[in-house]
């Protein structure tokens, strides 16, 4: 196929606890595939305080033009408030401007996007060609097809369905930009990081994920959980209900409204199965369901149900990996 | 202090929705409808702000149909004080939303501005935010908690990583996340008494907005549906099925 338009992208890099998210990788993998449709020169963008690094391990992922890194305290904790009028000015330069549909670009995108008279397309599972996108509704319980012909196009990547890229053994130059300016609309007071396990994978980039339920029955009933995942590389998500009872923080939860997982293998145990559950799983390719209840809904997903009693099965299962 | 809550009528979580065989649309004609689970919890924290005497007044808008006006009796039997209708039979973008909602700020002068932080139906988790940049007001998005101090709001949020407090200046827009509150039910005298509280109509048309949409829906369908496995008997056919068969461990 000849490619006829040359358009170019902007990016936001994530960050995280630990520096560069590894979410920019799979929101690269949505870039990839918006390759095949246009002829894409692609910026990447890091802003924040002391950040530098940050933009020299975005620098190796392969493909792009130049990472910009917007460095100084006026973009600090990457507060909205400060970033939207600042990013919008910037974005409209180029044809699209994209991030990951996380809290953060959630939080972000769309404060851009009124700033920019721009309607989103926001959490996109396909790309179709350089204006048709995919996002579910309805709880994922349907596709929507829609086709965007504004000035710039705004992209949130549900990074779960994406391959991510590779770094690559090339360096692209690093270029220092003006940092948004202070702002006395909001300021951060306190971070509370729940839960940074770093021998265990991060919930979205795991390749294995047990999540567990209100028949957890409690917060320390949990520790069976994270025993499982520990002999299989797992990372630990829980339900709306396990979460809204106390038993797991609200960082690992699986759902509509939470976050959004597609592991090679997915553990549900004593989890019902609420169909906003099943939106964060439904993509998971292998689902095991061990539930008490033979009636509970999550065995209508599940490859592979096992009616027991999980303080029973869990302890063997275990025993046997 | 004024709290202006933006609420939205759907249909309810629990009910199973497909697509129309056409692709045109959902097949929600006969569906049962609610008023967003995000937008209670918007309405409930507003409702216990003014029985803190931190609010004098909360004021709920909702935009659609007059068929909205269930939701928003609702609001009131829940104690809001004024209710305003936003009547129009199209259905409008979050970017369209939040610029009707800029106009009834500017009105209404709120300081507090509370709205769920998505809808259950379009999932798009966009017209707060939107609203807050129109505005020129700091956001609090997926808020835990709300603690109302004498000149500016603090905001616990929801993360990816876990949870972070900010200090918002007011006025302020705020989105609500599922564990800020468990709404309350209303009341028969309480239902009674909303059916007296001021309710205003507005038509659309006499805000003058651009609220054509930006984005051409070309097709909803169903996504591929997960077949339904087998049941295996215990923990080690379990084992063995996984390993032989879709050998993913």
């Amino acid at each position: 196929m000849t490619l006829l338009n040359n358009s170019t992208a902007l990016v936001v890099i994530e960050q995280d606890a630990t520096g560069f998210s590894p979410i920019n990788l799979k929101v690269m993998g949505a870039i990839e595939c918006l390759r095949k449709f246009t002829r894409l020169t692609v910026d990447l963008l890091v802003v924040g305080k002391d950040c530098t690094a940050v933009a020299e391990t975005a620098a190796r992922i392969p493909g792009i033009r130049q990472v910009l890194v917007a460095d100084g305290s006026g973009g600090e904790h990457q507060l909205s408030e400060a970033l939207s009028p600042w990013l919008a000015d910037l974005a409209f330069a180029y044809d699209y401007l994209v991030m990951g549909s996380t809290t953060f670009g959630k939080n972000l995108l769309p404060r851009v996007a009124a700033l920019m008279d721009i309607q989103p397309v926001t959490d996109v599972v396909a790309i179709e060609s350089t204006n048709t996108f995919q996002r579910p509704i309805y709880a994922g319980n349907a596709l929507m097809r829609v086709m965007t012909d504004q000035a710039t196009t705004l992209l949130s990547i549900r990074a779960s369905v994406f391959t991510a890229v590779r770094f690559g053994e090339l360096v692209a130059p690093v270029i220092a930009i003006a940092p948004p300016p202070a702002q006395v609309l909001s300021r951060l007071l306190s971070q509370q990081q729940v839960q940074v396990y770093t021998e265990r994978p991060e919930l979205t980039a795991a390749r294995v994920v047990v999540s567990g339920g209100r028949g957890l029955q409690s917060g320390d009933n949990f520790q069976l959980l994270y025993q499982l995942a520990d002999k299989l590389e797992a990372a630990v998500g829980a339900s709306r209900a396990a979460v809204d009872a106390g038993f797991a923080a609200n960082d690992i939860q699986v759902g509509q409204t939470g976050k959004v997982v597609a592991p090679e293998l997915y553990i549900a145990v004593g989890l019902s199965g609420a169909i906003q559950h099943i939106a964060g799983m439904r993509d998971s390719k292998v689902v095991v369901a061990i539930n008490k209840d033979p009636d509970a809904p999550i065995f209508q997903v599940a490859d592979y149900g096992l009616v027991a009693d999980l303080f029973t099965a869990i302890p063997e299962l275990i025993e046997l990996l | 202090m004024k709290i202006l809550v933006a609420i939205k009528r759907v249909v309810d979580p629990v009910v199973r929705v497909r697509p129309l065989v056409d692709g045109n649309g959902m097949d929600i004609a006969k569906a049962r409808t609610v008023t967003n689970p995000f937008c209670e919890i918007a309405v409930e924290e507003a409702v216990r702000l003014k029985e803190q005497g931190v609010a004098t007044e909360v004021v709920v808008v909702s935009i659609g149909p007059p068929s909205v006006q269930e939701q928003l009796r609702n609001a009131l039997a829940l104690g809001a004080d004024r209710a305003l209708h936003i009547q129009t039979d199209s259905s409008l973008e979050p970017l369209s939303i939040a610029k009707v909602l800029r106009v009834i700020v500017s009105q209404e002068l709120p300081q507090l501005i509370l709205l769920g932080k998505q809808s259950i139906d379009g999932d798009h988790n966009q017209t707060g935010q939107m609203l807050a940049a129109l505005c020129g007001y700091p956001q609090g998005t997926f808020a835990s908690h709300i603690d109302y101090k004498k000149d500016e709001v603090w905001v616990t949020r929801e993360l990816d990583s876990g949870l972070e407090t900010l200090a918002l200046a007011l006025p302020a827009v705020i989105t609500t996340d599922l564990r800020l509150n468990q709404p309350r039910f209303p009341t028969m005298p309480n239902i009674m008494k909303a059916r007296q509280k001021p309710l205003e109509i507005i038509a659309l048309e006499t805000i003058s907005m651009d609220v054509q949409p930006r984005l051409q829906t070309l097709a909803v369908e169903a996504p591929k549906l997960r077949q339904q496995g087998v049941k295996v008997v215990d923990v080690a056919e379990l084992v063995d099925k996984l390993r032989q068969e879709a050998k993913v461990l």
